[in-house]
């Protein structure tokens, strides 16, 4: 054997697994920022909105998810006289607003158009809880950091199909395709 | 195959051929409930897509004698041995339990073994990606995704109907639906109520009835394939057709 040996081996394996284990997943997801620096604290604890004010049911078991830009201006219409950081953010709502523009906000969960998901089946018959899935979103004060992979368009905060199907599989629920794919 | 069905429910339809006036209304709501592009040039029928095709069957006699039925023709969701499904490689299409057979259509390679497989010619090869007349995509169903050119696709008895209905019945806290919350565009279109859908194993459902009518026949039934679309139809000569009897053979209620 070569003298030094060793020594390259244990170089090259510390420079590729800090390759594959560091510096690969940093090149392959896009870190993007919401378009605004939303509060769920300021709007859930500090103006006293419950989650369903905002993330509803319709009549007819469709979810309403993120909600439009009509339910953030049926409070902030006019300013709500907000200071500082604040207003700098509502200003950015309002100027959306008036251009008649949704917020484009960045959706962690998008899922591919051939997955169906209902709301209804997971939280009202299933009692799943929001943050089994989503995370502790109600008690942050800013967004989490959107991690877009640049292979495809989603996010690495998605839920991927092995995920679904586990769940499935432990809680005795079917995993035929059509359960979940349209 | 037995396992299927375990939790009760077995979608059906039952297709009154004596009702039927062939006007194409299914079909039409078919293809705009289902996002199924178009082309200029329809008339080419190996190339054109149509989950629910109608067609025009003759006793070829002639006048007085001449006899002429309208027979539309979705896809037959088999139970046994689902031809589509046992040739399919990836696993693209399978039998549900609730007997739907599902066709998932990113995970199909355009193989179409399950096209040579049907015998019933339900399977559409898309073999170019989908377009619509400028302004039309606006229209298309949010509810049902669109294929893309090199996949197989078919009538899923509009399963997303079945996912809308179960998630209204989910809001009232009910897990069962009624009858008659969910059905497929086409039953929903007929203008004059040829077609039934429902729950084929609940024996006080209408389809589960009317099934049993001896004038009911499913199409090519000695393939053992047991479809889960029934035909009524009181003319013999129609269910002679509708099986490849021979000459000599009789029909089954006769």
């Amino acid at each position: 054997m070569r003298k030094g040996g060793p020594l390259f081996f244990i170089v090259g394996f510390f420079i590729f697994s800090l390759f594959g284990w560091v510096m690969f997943p940093k090149i392959l997801f896009l870190e993007k920022t919401q378009p605004i620096d939303f509060s769920h604290v300021a709007h859930g604890e500090e103006a006293g909105l419950s989650c369903e004010d905002c993330h509803y049911f319709r009549a007819d078991g469709s979810y309403a998810g993120i909600p439009s830009i009509d339910k953030c201006m049926e409070c902030h219409e006019g300013g709500t006289g907000l200071e500082g950081k604040a207003a700098q953010e509502e200003e950015k709502l309002l100027e959306f607003a008036e251009e008649g523009k949704e917020i484009p906000w960045l959706i962690y969960s998008r899922q591919p158009d051939n997955v169906y998901f209902s709301h209804a089946a997971h939280v009202k018959m299933a009692e799943i809880e929001c943050n089994t899935c989503h995370g502790d979103m109600g008690e942050r004060e800013h967004p989490p950091i959107y991690k877009k992979n640049r292979l495809h368009p989603y996010s690495k905060q998605t839920m991927a199909m092995e995920t679904c199907e586990a769940c499935h599989q432990e809680r005795g629920v079917l995993n035929d395709c059509f359960v979940c794919h349209k | 195959m037995k396992e299927v069905h375990k939790n009760g429910v077995k979608w059906g339809m039952v297709i009154d051929l004596d009702k039927c006036t062939g006007c194409g209304a299914c079909s039409v709501a078919c293809q705009a409930e289902n996002n199924i592009s178009f082309r200029k040039d329809e008339t080419d029928r190996l190339r054109r897509i149509s989950w629910l095709e109608i067609y025009q069957i003759s006793n070829h006699l002639p006048y007085p004698h001449t006899r002429v039925i309208h027979m539309p023709r979705p896809c037959m969701h088999c139970d046994h041995h689902t031809p589509c499904v046992s040739v399919c490689p990836a696993s693209a299409t399978k039998t549900g339990a609730d007997g739907v057979v599902s066709q998932v259509y990113p995970r199909c390679f355009g193989c179409r073994y399950c096209m040579a497989a049907c015998p019933y010619h339900a399977r559409y090869f898309n073999w170019w990606d989908p377009t619509w007349p400028k302004g039309m995509e606006k229209y298309l169903n949010p509810d049902v995704s669109p294929r893309m050119r090199g996949v197989v696709e078919k009538c899923s008895f509009c399963y997303h109907r079945y996912h809308r209905a179960k998630n209204k019945a989910f809001m009232e806290g009910r897990r069962e639906l009624r009858e008659g919350e969910y059905i497929p565009a086409c039953v929903e279109a007929c203008p004059s109520k040829a077609m039934t859908f429902g729950n084929l194993n609940d024996p006080h459902s209408e389809v589960a009835r009317l099934a049993k009518s001896p004038f009911a026949f499913r199409l090519l039934e000695k393939l053992g394939s047991e479809p889960k679309v029934y035909y009524i139809c009181t003319q013999d000569w129609v269910r002679k057709q509708a099986d490849n009897y021979l000459e000599e053979e009789r029909l089954r209620h006769e």
